[in-house]
């Protein structure tokens, strides 16, 4: 039987009020905080324990970090980039990762960071998910 | 500076991306589990599979 908007649970219409954007935005600013938002601490920390090590590992390979947009390649890496949030903030200011793919293993890390970055988006719409309802 | 061989770099993506796969396409936490095992198997057994397809045209 489907359940009605006027039958919500008390733990439902406690988790639909709000700012509805704010799990979405704090996933991608800071992984795994989309899901600390909604109480759902043991995901939460499975993703940010991934999403971090994956991009930590990608920095400790010397990978590059997209900082420009010059074709399309680049500007493609630069939006996968983006997606690590703050991460990818940090990582400018202080200066780490490469400029240049110098040897093999930095193109795994840039693989890493790229990656790093879609997969933090993709947790951040699963948090936006369950809070609008569409995933328990 | 870390550097693994291709095969860890592998193993290591292939454990990240299981994880995030598992918990953000299922809803149940059984189902996340045996679906972040079974991206894990995909991911490693394809490079394997590829692999030994790469060796083989090579030769």
């Amino acid at each position: 039987m489907a359940t009605t908007p006027n039958k919500l649970t008390a733990a439902q219409k406690e988790t639909r009020q709000g700012f509805v954007y704010l799990p979405l935005i704090a996933g991608w600013l800071v992984p795994g905080a989309g899901h600390f938002v909604l109480g759902k601490w043991v995901r939460g920390t499975l993703l940010a324990v991934s999403i971090i090590s994956m991009f930590a590992l990608g920095i400790a390979m010397q990978g590059k970090i997209y900082s420009g947009a010059h074709d399309i390649l680049e500007m493609l890496g630069l939006v996968g980039d983006l997606g690590n949030g703050l991460l990818y903030v940090v990582a400018r200011v202080l200066g780490l990762g490469a400029d240049q793919v110098m040897v093999t293993t930095a193109d795994y890390g840039r693989a890493f960071i790229v990656v790093a970055g879609l997969l933090n988006v993709i947790a951040a719409v699963d948090a936006h998910n369950i809070r609008t309802g569409r995933k328990a | 500076m870390f550097r693994p061989d291709h095969f860890t770099a592998v193993l290591l993506f292939a454990l990240f991306a299981s994880v995030v796969f598992g918990i953000t396409q299922r809803d149940t936490p059984r189902r996340m589990v045996r679906f972040g095992i079974y991206c894990f198997v995909l991911f490693a057994g394809s490079a394997i599979v590829l692999s030994w397809l790469m060796f083989l045209i090579a030769r």
